[in-house]
């Protein structure tokens, strides 16, 4: 059988080509907006990743999938907290997905290898979900990367201070995973410690570590006054837990993301040497809020039956401040996503909204959350022990109130640049 | 000095942990020449059915939970290798890379049934006090117990593996088979329930290391691959399918990453692999493999 062309079917078709390219810009507008969520469901931070997508999920379901007049659908991804593994799953997302918009990721690494990539992407954009490098948004930002999410520099914001006026500690030893996140919060901690006259040792382990003997051995015969630990997940639990059994005395002070649920509702002897843990972070299990108070009622309600914690976790509500930004960026432009998304990322750029935690977020110029940060201190409170504020700073910026040149001097944060320096 | 003789013993206790690990990995090489990929599912396959069995009696003060949990974990790793090998393997004998390639693909499969069962959260198993607390050690102070067990029930698998080849009927037809399967089958035995046996011991053996690991660290997605790479690390460094090998394997890596810990932290990764480089590149077959 052959196949003949005629002048009239080539007409044809081509007409209806073209009527098909000029139909599709209002097909857009009615299609659903894609929505590709990437958080760690593998690895050290499955726990974290896990919780995210709980509270993304509370909070599409409360506006019904659907915002600016069109349905959104969202996609879920996941990777492991590796850089590269985030990378391509993010490519899978974009490229095999088609989705629209990436909320995501989770970890630090990833989050500057998302940022990196968003560079490439046009009429696409990605909206952080809980990592908290800072170089991510602070060197070298790209224009489709949005965090509504404070960074691990500024979660520490406070922290240094209490520890040397209020504790009176002159000497910390500081226990760090080797990766880009917990190198943001050391270097938060370090800014305020050391400029006020505190001296810190740096003990680092690379993320996945979950023998931390030796290491609490050399600690424990320190002459540290107290243990500042930023690990998290799994290894964190691994280190309390051994420092537990090893009989460490000294009073700890904790990394945003070890003054958490994914740490506090682990059963172990963990629990035991976290009690009277003092950290500083974007949340707290207990906040004296109304807004707050409102979430965790709806996500007990929502996710007590399913696995969920007793108050959501840090990473889920980062997700959820993230979502909100989305979510009041296409209300501000109907749904718009045209004109490669322009008119949408402008709208992400000027919001200004109510993180879960009632903290007011606004961006600065480099896109980049301005918001309230906590210190909490870990209580027991009949059989369960809850992270509990007793200080709030508000409307801490990325430099932690350092002028952004003079921050920027300082090079980025890395195990060999701790920020401890005095002056 | 003192804090010496801590990292040292913290490398002895942690190679401990790794050869009751990777001895069941090698048996299974030794013995059957199958590269097991699986064989950190089945560790963690066991941490979280023992810890199913464990946490309900843990929860009434039961003084036998963690033995239960032991038990439980142990058990249901025998059974589990048994079947792997019954109806996965034991059908493709001799095929090295599909046996190899299979076992991936399990150990992906049992990895995400896993996570959808008991979500992300870690879990540890608390062990009886009698085992979990503090000990004195001379030139150390204060140890905590369970890492010593942990030596206690390493050296038992190795002189119980030792026995095992070495002095029963059972271990003499392992061994014969390992040399000659035609012959053995030959002489009357059932060559393929050996094997089963053997995979059944191997698998045990994960499952052992996978309740004792998780009384140590926490358990918790990842292990399984964290814990066959390490077995591959051992047994390479030791040399493949030989009891002696594998303990001197796990020695060699347990103290070049507690000592790396102490002394270059960042590095402490690259030593366990320039370890593996240098053996690799001197005597390839292992330390104490046979040619």
């Amino acid at each position: 059988m052959d196949v003949r062309i005629t002048r009239r079917a080539t007409l044809l078709g081509g007409a209806s080509l073209a009527a098909g390219a000029l139909a599709a810009p209002s097909i857009a507008q009615n299609a659903p907006i894609r929505l590709g969520g990437l958080t760690t469901l593998e690895g050290p931070f499955a726990t974290g990743g896990q919780d995210a997508y709980r509270c993304v999920q509370m909070e599409l379901e409360r506006v019904n999938h659907t915002v600016g007049g069109r349905r959104i659908e969202f996609v879920r991804e996941s990777s492991n907290a590796q850089a590269d593994v985030a990378l391509a799953r993010a490519r899978k997302l974009i490229e095999q997905d088609n989705v629209d918009i990436i909320l995501g990721p989770l970890s630090g690494a990833e989050g500057i290898a998302l940022r990196d990539y968003s560079r490439t992407l046009t009429g696409k954009t990605i909206v952080n979900g809980s990592s908290g490098a800072s170089d991510t948004t602070l060197r070298n930002p790209s224009p489709n990367f949005f965090r509504f999410s404070t960074d691990g520099t500024q979660w520490m914001a406070g922290l240094g201070k209490h520890v040397h006026q209020t504790m009176g500690i002159r000497e910390v030893a500081v226990t760090a995973g080797d990766y880009a996140f917990p190198y943001a919060q050391v270097f938060g901690f370090n800014l305020e410690f050391c400029r006020l006259g505190g001296r810190t040792t740096h003990y680092w382990a690379p993320l996945g570590t979950t023998d931390f003997t030796s290491q609490i051995a050399q600690i424990n015969r320190s002459n540290a006054g107290a243990v500042v630990v930023v690990h998290g997940g799994t290894d964190g639990l691994a280190f309390m837990t051994q420092y537990a059994q090893a009989g460490g005395s000294k009073p700890l002070i904790g990394g945003s993301i070890m003054a958490d649920q994914t740490m506090l509702s682990a059963r172990g002897p963990h629990r035991r040497v976290m009690v009277d843990m003092i950290s500083g972070g974007p949340i707290a299990d207990v906040i004296d809020d109304p807004t707050w108070n409102d979430f965790v009622a709806r996500y007990r309600r929502r996710w007590a039956n399913e696995g969920g914690f007793t108050s959501p976790s840090i990473h889920a509500v980062n997700y959820a401040t993230n979502l909100y930004g989305i979510l009041h960026a296409l209300k501000a432009v109907n749904g718009d996503l045209s004109s490669n998304q322009q008119p949408f990322q402008h709208a992400l750029a000027a919001a200004e909204i109510t993180a879960p935690t009632g903290a007011a977020v606004k961006l600065d110029h480099n896109r980049q959350a301005i918001s309230d940060i906590f210190l909490n201190k870990i209580e027991e409170r009949g059989s369960t022990a809850q992270v509990v504020a007793f200080g709030r700073t508000r409307a801490v910026n990325q430099t932690l109130g350092l002028p952004e040149q003079q921050f920027l001097t300082l090079g980025s944060p890395s195990r060999d640049n701790t920020g401890c320096i005095a002056s | 000095m003192d804090l010496a003789a801590t990292i040292v013993l913290n490398g002895l206790t942690l190679a401990a942990l790794y050869f009751i690990v990777a001895s069941g990995f090698s048996l299974i090489f030794g013995l059957m020449r199958v590269v097991n990929m699986a064989h950190g599912a089945m560790y963690l396959v066991a941490g979280y059915v023992g810890y199913s069995v464990f946490e309900p009696l843990y929860d009434h003060d039961l003084w036998y939970a963690w033995y239960a949990g032991l038990a439980a974990g142990v058990a249901f790793a025998a059974v589990f290798g048994a079947l792997v090998q019954v109806l996965l393997l034991g059908w493709m004998q001799g095929q090295e890379l599909r046996q190899a390639l299979v076992t991936i693909g399990l150990s992906i499969v049992v990895a995400d049934q896993l996570l959808a069962m008991y979500g992300g959260t870690p879990r540890q198993f608390f062990a009886p006090d009698a085992i979990f607390g503090s000990t004195r050690v001379p030139g150390i102070g204060g140890y905590p117990t369970f890492r010593l067990v942990q030596i206690g029930v390493a050296v038992a698998v190795g002189v119980g593996l030792w026995l095992l080849l070495n002095r029963t009927k059972l271990g003499m037809m392992i061994r014969a088979g390992v040399d000659d399967r035609q012959m053995l089958g030959a002489c009357g035995v059932n060559v393929p329930l050996v094997g089963v046996a053997v995979f059944s011991l191997g698998a045990a053996l994960a499952g052992l290391g996978g309740i004792i690991g998780a009384t140590a660290q926490p358990l918790a997605m990842g292990a399984d691959g964290r814990f066959l790479l390490i077995s591959l690390v051992v047994v390479i460094v030791g040399g493949m399918g030989s009891v002696t090998g594998t303990a001197l394997g796990a020695v060699l890596i347990g103290l070049a990453e507690q000592i790396g810990q102490a002394m270059f932290p960042t590095y402490s990764v690259v030593l366990t692999f320039v370890i593996m480089v240098v053996v690799l590149a001197l005597r390839p077959q292992g330390i104490l493999g046979r040619a």
